[in-house]
């Protein structure tokens, strides 16, 4: 499931150059940072829970912050995503079809 | 005395234009289409000079000139033999069966011509 | 105030609207045009079946009793799809390589095409999903009682609408969801339909929200000084409900059944999920954007105790707004039925492949080879699935009398599904997960669930109160709902947190410590490694005598039109002339994997498996797997195999002879053909112009004869020539095929005219027009070609006193078949099979063609895809024509 594993398998024979091109670097690393959105996403969506409830009356959260705070980090996710996703398109279009199966 | 040649041939154009050449020359000119008889049709019309087609409905030519030279009289007979398929094979099993002269179609008139005077000439010097 | 009457008038109307939309866009799609239809935009919305009327009416209940912990059954969802290149993506492209009908038909073909598995996965989907249905018909029901009760006259009966709408919709999903057995499964009319349900449902809950934040509230900032006025005003979210729910609703929204369905099988192109992965979470937060407002407002507004789950309906009915209220009910029966529809549909595609199809298997088994057309059985096993499953959830609505406040209803099905997930993933990413594990994963999970949620959920005469208490037999740490005596944990946590751990553990240390079967590690290693090889490395060995067994039973899966295109276009591929491929390991793994489309992987294993006997796997595949462990246990089967396949290997080898041996003995004789043919004629044009170029003194009538004989023989030769050109295009393939849509009867006519101009008409043709009437889709000039042969054949060689020609045209078993028969005295037995060899001619007649006529008509009806054969015992000559019917061809 990891990248070295991926690379592990690959047969001796057809040893990949070590240094990518600049256009595959790129791809990879966007696809990198693809992955690591959820965890992002997932981070963003646990904040909350380190609020203060409404049984510490003082402090408590108004919910309309609240609102505005999960569908603020709702739309940035959203916006990220079609974000990769455009990006994704344009350099998948550049590139050999086959790249797709890094 | 009037020669006669049998042509067993299956084709009525190509039988029409051989009798039309050997009547011309004096011949009498019998026909059969069928290749199921022609041996006996051979027998009985008794014929100075046979030309056999090779592909014949009923049975083929190979088979009849051979089935015709196991007949005693029939050993001389001389056997014009024409045949549109043209393989070095089909000349080689002719000349087993016996044949006494084979040629290809097309042929041409005075080809036909040639070989039937031959033939028979080398007939009558036996 | 609207009617109740008018209300149902308005449903009647949409629900003829979604039909109309379905069945055009079926059409389209049959017809091949519409490609919006395949479009990343429909893709989204078809996504949104998520969206029930669970979460369009539940979630502004939600909203109301809990604040915002609604949102978290939309925050899932949205991680998933932005991780999409983590999961979705693989998830697509194995459903799509190998052709995975369902969720059940997913696990089953990884884990060695188990139908075990397949089962369990089957029952658990459906004991989830009937109660998710029943809430379905709930919301119907309530939404219509909230008009029925502002209604004067009353006649609205609870019970008869329940059963009204639950059969409407199994109507909807039986007419296009099982309208044909399509090989890959997908529905453009229904997710056209469904697509427009969620454009619909999406419209109605923002008109309604709209409505509320400047028509009630008066602005954004009134608005929120009213929420946090409001009694939940401010942040209260129970820290493990707000992450167990957002990680059940994740896993739901992977493991549901009509998820996976509009998800991966209903999936056109992978790079719809590229659209999807933004799309779809912007769809979701514009489906929750107003349910707190909406809540708030109902709060404010509804008098105290009215059920928080309608104020979508009741609070613009509160205020008046008809028209407002109207739209939000048809949102409501959106979400429903769309719901409804694809779980039903999804739902008895596992049933019928999972488990009537093997049954029926079973019973079959003994036979050899499978009898009776299965088509017919699949489409009837799942319409008869749809109908049960939809009267399941209309008996589990009447039996439980709704009344549960709806979210529950649904987290419970969430959580029993999830419990598909631990197998799911495990399968995608780790070779190492066996068909063991997955079952006994599935199996606690399966029991947790219903021992720690669905039974105490169902009441006491389920689970006594006593057992609740005190645990059963007094086993204390064995409390339903404190399990290992662990308390205070809210009762979906506890469930979520036990039931998946426990899953997870099982399913891990069962595939640790079993040994997985070598087709269970080919499919593991063809899963997790999709990206590196999608071509399946997998092993069948086959004989030739089996090719045609396995012809008779694709015909019965696939329909025999696609079924013999797919069998000619690999015995193309392989390079032979003959109709049936070889069952080379290959053509069978695709053969497999065709059916697999129509009837599961599972039981399309199973029914080559009983034709071919059992499968057996290559040196390649071996050494594809040899590289994890037990490499001496596979040594001495490689060499078996090895073995195996160097016999194989010979017999391929002496085929091959024998078959270049005929091949060049068919050439001598046919090129001897030829110049027999070519020969004769130019020996009679020979002499003749010889005879008139050196004769002197031909009368003018022997000129002209000997003229017309050259001229005839020169037809002839050129006739021969077309013959042969025509005959030599067709079987080198390169033909093009010039498709046209015309009747039967038209084509015959021109083909009659045709035949029969310029000749003195002696045969009369008998012809019955009604049963002409077929719509034919095929290369209409050389099909009449054909038919213009075979009546001139009747013309030339028909002997009676008085030649008749009978056509005749039937429709048989999704064939058009048309007889040519004339009275006369036939051919003879011992030529029959002879007729359509090359230069076969029957009788002494020489007038006619070369011989070549009927053999073009083979070669031009094998290319049409369909076939000519001799009749015999039809008192005269008979000729029989079959081809494929034209809906069958354009729905390709």
């Amino acid at each position: 499931m990891t990248d070295a594993g991926d690379s592990a398998r690959k047969p001796l024979g057809s040893k990949p150059s070590l240094f990518l091109e600049r256009q595959s670097y790129r791809r990879r690393r966007m696809t990198d940072a693809a992955r690591l959105l959820p965890f992002l996403g997932a981070a963003l969506l646990v904040i909350p829970l380190l609020w203060p409830d409404e049984t510490v009356e003082s402090q408590a959260v108004p919910l309309s912050s609240a609102i505005f705070y999960i569908f603020a980090c709702w739309g940035l996710l959203i916006l990220v995503s079609l974000f990769f996703g455009l990006t994704a398109r344009r350099l998948g279009r550049r590139e050999s079809p086959e790249a797709d199966a890094d | 005395m009037s020669r006669k040649v049998l042509l067993i041939e299956d084709e009525p154009n190509i039988a029409e234009a051989i009798r039309f050449l050997l009547t011309r020359e004096g011949w009498q000119v019998e026909t059969h289409g069928d290749g199921m008889d022609a041996v006996q049709v051979i027998q009985d019309a008794k014929p100075d000079l046979v030309i056999l087609d090779v592909m014949l409905p009923g049975k083929n030519g190979m088979d009849i000139l051979r089935d015709l030279r196991e007949l005693e009289d029939m050993q001389n007979l001389p056997v014009l033999m024409l045949t549109a398929r043209g393989q070095s094979r089909d000349r080689e099993m002719a000349e087993n069966a016996g044949v006494s002269r084979f040629m290809t179609k097309p042929f041409s008139n005075a080809e036909v011509l040639t070989a039937v005077r031959d033939l028979h000439a080398q007939a009558s010097r036996l | 105030m609207a009617t109740l009457n008018v209300l149902i008038l308005v449903c009647l109307g949409y629900v003829v609207l979604l039909f109309g939309v379905a069945f055009a866009a079926d059409r389209m799609a049959a017809a091949g045009r519409g490609k919006w239809l395949r479009s990343p935009l429909i893709y989204t919305l078809s996504l949104s079946i998520y969206c029930t009327a669970w979460t369009f009416y539940g979630a502004v209940g939600n909203a109301a009793r809990s604040g915002l912990e609604f949102v978290t059954i939309y925050l899932g969802p949205t991680l998933v799809m932005v991780s999409w290149w983590w999961g979705l993506r693989k998830l697509v492209r194995i459903g799509r390589s190998q052709r995975v009908t369902s969720i059940a038909d997913l696990i089953s073909s990884r884990y060695g095409k188990s139908n075990t598995l397949a089962v369990c996965v089957t029952i658990l989907a459906v004991l989830g999903g009937t109660p998710y249905i029943a809430l379905q018909l709930q919301s119907i029901t309530l939404s219509f009682s909230i008009f029925a009760e502002a209604d004067p006259s009353g006649l609205y009966r609870e019970g008869s609408s329940v059963f009204w709408v639950a059969a409407g919709l199994a109507m909807f999903a039986i007419l296009f969801g099982t309208r044909n057995l399509d090989a890959n499964e997908r529905h453009h009319g229904v997710v056209t339909a469904i697509a427009l349900e969620s454009v619909v449902k999406l419209f109605a809950l923002l008109a309604v929200g709209i409505f509320v934040v400047w028509g009630v509230a008066g602005g954004i900032g009134p608005m929120m000084d009213r929420i946090d006025a409001s009694e939940i005003g401010q942040w209260n979210v129970d820290a493990g409900r707000w992450t167990t729910f957002i990680f059940l609703s994740a896993a739901a929204f992977v493991c549901l059944p009509r998820m996976f369905q509009v998800m991966v099988v209903e999936n056109d192109d992978e790079g719809h999920l590229r659209t999807a992965a933004w799309a779809f979470p912007l769809y979701l937060l514009l489906m929750s954007l107003f349910v707190v407002p909406i809540a708030v407002i109902g709060l404010d507004l509804m008098p105290e105790g009215s059920n928080p789950d309608l104020f979508v309906l009741t609070v613009p009915l509160s205020q008046g707004n008809d028209w407002l209220a109207m739209l939000s009910f048809i949102g409501g029966f959106s979400s429903a039925t769309s719901m409804v529809i694809v779980t039903a549909m999804a739902l008895s595609t596992m049933v019928s492949n999972h488990l009537v199809m093997p049954i029926w298997l079973n019973m079959q088994e003994g036979s050899g080879s499978v009898s009776g057309d299965v088509r017919n059985i699949v489409l009837l096993a799942r319409r008869v699935s749809i109908a049960v499953i939809m009267a399941l959830g209309y008996f589990y609505y009447s039996l439980s009398g709704g009344g549960t406040a709806l979210a529950s209803i649904g987290l419970v099905a969430f959580a029993g599904i999830s419990q598909i997930l631990p197998a799911l993933v495990g399968g995608l990413f780790w070779r190492g997960a066996t068909r063991t594990g997955a079952l006994v994963g599935l199996s606690v999970g399966f029991v947790l669930w219903i021992y720690t949620l669905l039974l105490p959920g169902m009441g006491a005469a389920w689970m006594p109160e006593t057992v609740l208490q005190n645990g059963p037999f007094g086993l204390g740490w064995l409390r339903p709902q404190a399990l290992f005596g662990i308390e205070g944990i809210d009762p979906m946590v506890h469930t979520v947190m036990w039931s998946m751990s426990l899953n997870t553990i099982a399913f891990c240390v069962a595939s640790l410590l079993s040994f997985p079967s070598p087709l269970e590690r080919l499919q593991g290693a063809q899963f997790v490694n999709v990206f590196d090889h999608s071509a399946a490395p997998r092993g069948w060995t086959g004989s030739v005598a089996q090719s045609e067994d396995l012809m008779i039973m694709t015909q019965r899966i696939l329909g025999a039109g696609p079924a013999q295109e797919f069998f000619q276009s690999e015995a193309e591929q392989q390079g032979g002339r003959s109709r049936l491929p070889e069952p080379t390991p290959g053509f069978l793994e695709r053969l497999e994997r065709e059916l697999s489309g129509s009837v599961g992987a599972a039981t399309a294993h199973a029914m080559i498996g009983q034709i071919v006997g059992g499968s057996s796997v290559s040196v390649e595949d071996l050494l594809a797997v040899a590289d994890e462990s037990a490499q001496m246990l596979e040594y001495s089967s490689q060499l078996e195999v090895k073995s195996a396949e160097l016999s194989r290997t010979a017999r391929q080898l002496r085929e091959a002879n024998t078959k270049l041996t005929q091949v060049s003995e068919q050439k001598d004789s046919f090129l001897s053909q030829v110049s027999h043919e070519l020969r004769t004629p130019m020996t009679s044009i020979r002499a003749f112009s010889e005879i008139m170029r050196d004769t002197q003194g031909l009368s003018a009538e022997e000129q002209t004869r000997y003229a017309a004989i050259i001229h005839d023989e020169a037809l002839r030769l050129t006739r021969l020539l077309d013959d042969l050109l025509d005959l030599s295009v067709l079987e080198s393939g390169q033909v093009n095929l010039n498709m046209g849509d015309d009747s039967l009867r038209s084509v015959l006519d021109r083909a009659v005219s045709s035949a029969l101009a310029g000749t003195d008409q002696q045969l009369s043709v008998r012809r019955s027009l009604i049963s002409e009437r077929i719509p034919l889709h095929t290369d209409l000039d050389r099909l009449g070609q054909v038919f213009i042969n075979l009546i001139s054949n009747a013309q030339k060689y028909c002997d009676a006193a008085e030649p008749v020609l009978t056509i005749s045209a039937h429709d048989v078993g999704g064939q058009v078949v048309i007889d040519f028969t004339d009275n006369g005295s036939g051919i003879p037995p011992e030529a029959q099979s002879m007729v359509f060899e090359k230069f076969a001619r029957v009788g002494v007649d020489k007038v006619g063609g070369a011989g070549l006529g009927l053999a073009i008509c083979r070669e031009i009806m094998q290319r049409l895809g369909g076939e000519i054969s001799y009749l015999p015992g039809q008192g005269g000559a008979a000729f029989r024509i079959s081809l494929p019917l034209a809906y069958r061809q354009a729905a390709q």
